[in-house]
């Protein structure tokens, strides 16, 4: 299934805020963990998450640091800030309101729902 | 394969794919460094996984994204490069000291130029009862700082750097020693002539071992260029602080102008040239293209200008008025068109075919030659009625050392826009002339006030 660049683009906010919010993290993990979160559906271009984490940045939501990974190389981690938490609840909020109100539009069609094999934690809620 | 060999070949795809990635505006070394991180990492995934070392750097590559795709992100993300800050980017912590240190010189150098130029006063040397000992000695307050910065820069060897001492201390010399009228032609065209001979040590000094080569004199012309522009900003800038707090101070009753003519001013224009060149060294890559933008602006509109003056010359039928000025205006001319010229050339790719631009550029300077022609042939024929002034002299001289340039890039340009020569002989002719005017404007200052009785 391929998801809509916009739906990607919409969702990429909240979703690197949360994985943040579990811990301070790198770009590669970063990608990983969406993977595994979205069971390989949501292919993000892996470059162009780091825009995403500047702009992030820029807007005082995470900080970055520079560190040198075990690896031996340099490697850059993004914390997330008090102001990105506040972010982040307010982008949950509006991501359930707009999940709560696609899911009574579905229910009122009553359509037959498509399976989706999406891991258990992942179908219910959504978002972070 | 061994894996030495397969890890040596990976390096060397990480590398080409780094320098690849850099080129980009948009995406900084630091982003760079960032994303090479992620490459790496998912290459050795991949090698867990079982792929050989090229094929997961094919994958990752792949992985990464379309860079065209990337750098527009970043571009959008980061629109503010693409309009390089004033701090230059530098790659590594050395980088970043070396940009410190130099600017850190820079300004203790332009500070320095600031203290030389008021240092006269102590001595009680006055900027309005002295002006001629400033006017003449002004290239001095400034100058061997400026020569001193690219010294270091540089790294001059300690000949180089005995030979320039010398020739701003015999320099000194002349500009002192000879008993001006004061206010006279003599002592004007030495404060004029002065600054022009000593120009080609700051050149020698800026371009190090490279002085006596082409490249080496076409980057120091850039220079200057660059450095004008800039200076001109700087000024402009400057002038409208000095407006502003003038108001503001004459608002609450206090008259700000004395300190602005005794200190702001003197001072502002010594360190700013020493500012200007260290940010045309840090910014190289900005302005480089501000230069080749004016000139490709206003070759078209001096082209048109000169040839409605030719034209109105043939229609008239009248005779250029030689007044005091007219030659001086006609040298004046010369050098616009000179300098349209050189920049036009020093932004130009020596290899690319001859174009449009290169056709106006030759009519550029073959108009600017007839127009000088006119003037010349009317000064000719009063001139032993006026007799040879000192100023009249040096004007005309500059005019003849002009002339022979422009006749002589003209016939090289002609020459290359018919295939019969390279565009590589035009910019050898100009740089191997650029000693001449050195030379001439020595020649003004060591021969002429002699010659004319210092008047």
């Amino acid at each position: 299934m391929e998801i809509n660049k916009d739906l990607i683009a919409a969702s990429s906010t909240p979703l690197v805020l949360a994985i943040l919010a579990e811990g301070d993290s790198y770009g590669y993990a970063i990608l990983q963990r969406v993977r595994e979160l979205s069971g390989g559906r949501m292919e993000w271009t892996d470059g162009m998450l780091y825009p995403v984490l500047h702009r992030l940045e820029r807007l005082g939501h995470v900080e970055a640091r520079w560190e040198v990974a075990k690896t031996g190389r340099r490697r850059k981690y993004y914390r997330i800030t008090p102001q990105g938490r506040d972010q982040l609840a307010e982008e949950r909020r509006q991501w359930q309101t707009v999940d709560a109100t696609l899911r009574g539009i579905w229910q009122a069609l009553s359509l037959p729902v498509p399976a989706v094999a999406l891991p258990e934690r992942m179908a219910p809620q959504g978002g972070a | 394969m061994s894996t030495m060999h397969a890890t040596h070949a990976l390096e060397e795809q990480i590398d080409q794919w780094r320098t690849y990635l850099r080129r980009r505006q948009a995406i900084h070394p630091v982003d760079v460094a960032e994303l090479e991180d992620h490459l790496r990492e998912q290459v050795a995934l991949l090698e867990e996984a079982g792929l050989a070392s090229d094929e997961a750097f094919l994958v990752a590559v792949k992985r990464m994204g379309d860079l065209d795709a990337l750098s527009r992100e970043f571009a959008r993300e980061h629109s503010e490069r693409l309009w390089k800050q004033l701090v230059v980017p530098a790659e590594s912590a050395d980088a970043v000291q070396r940009a410190r240190t130099d600017a850190f010189v820079a300004v203790g150098l332009a500070l320095a130029a600031a203290i030389a130029i008021k240092l006269p006063a102590l001595f009680g040397l006055d900027l309005d009862d002295d002006a001629g000992f400033y006017a003449r000695n002004f290239s001095f307050f400034v100058l061997p700082l400026l020569t001193g910065y690219f010294a270091w820069k540089r790294q001059l060897a300690a000949g180089t750097l005995r030979w320039l001492a010398a020739a701003f201390g015999v320099a000194g010399v002349f500009a002192n020693i000879y008993p001006f009228v004061s206010g006279g032609s003599s002592e004007a065209l030495t404060a004029l002539h002065l600054p022009i001979a000593l120009w080609a040590a700051v050149g020698i000094a800026y371009a190090g071992d490279r002085w006596d080569q082409v490249s080496g004199r076409m980057d120091f012309i850039r220079f200057s260029g660059e450095l004008f522009i800039y200076y001109v900003l700087i000024a402009l800038g400057g002038g409208v602080l000095m407006l502003f707090t003038a108001a503001i101070f004459q608002s609450i009753g206090i008259e700000v102008e004395p300190f602005f003519e005794s200190w702001l001013l003197p001072c502002g224009m010594v360190g700013a040239v020493l500012v200007a060149s260290w940010l045309v060294e840090a910014k190289q890559s900005v302005i480089e293209n501000m230069a080749p933008v004016l000139t490709r602006l206003f070759t078209p509109l001096f082209v048109a200008a000169l040839l409605a003056f030719l034209g109105a010359v043939l229609w008239t039928g009248s005779g250029v008025d030689i007044e005091r000025d007219a030659l001086i205006a006609f040298d004046l001319l010369l050098v616009v068109v000179l300098g349209l010229l050189l920049y036009a050339m020093s932004a130009r790719d020596p290899a690319a075919p001859p174009g449009i631009f290169d056709v106006l550029q030759v009519v550029l300077v073959v108009s600017a030659l007839l127009a000088n022609a006119v003037a010349l042939w009317a000064i000719a024929a009063r001139i032993t009625e006026f007799g040879f002034t000192p100023n009249r002299t040096a004007a005309l001289g500059v005019n003849v050392l002009l002339l022979v340039n422009l006749a002589w890039s003209a016939n090289l340009y002609v020459n290359f826009l018919c295939r019969n020569g390279s565009f590589a002989a035009l910019e050898r002719w100009q740089t191997r002339y650029l000693p001449l005017y050195a030379i001439w404007a020595a020649v003004v200052v060591v021969v002429f006030p002699p010659l004319f009785d210092y008047i």
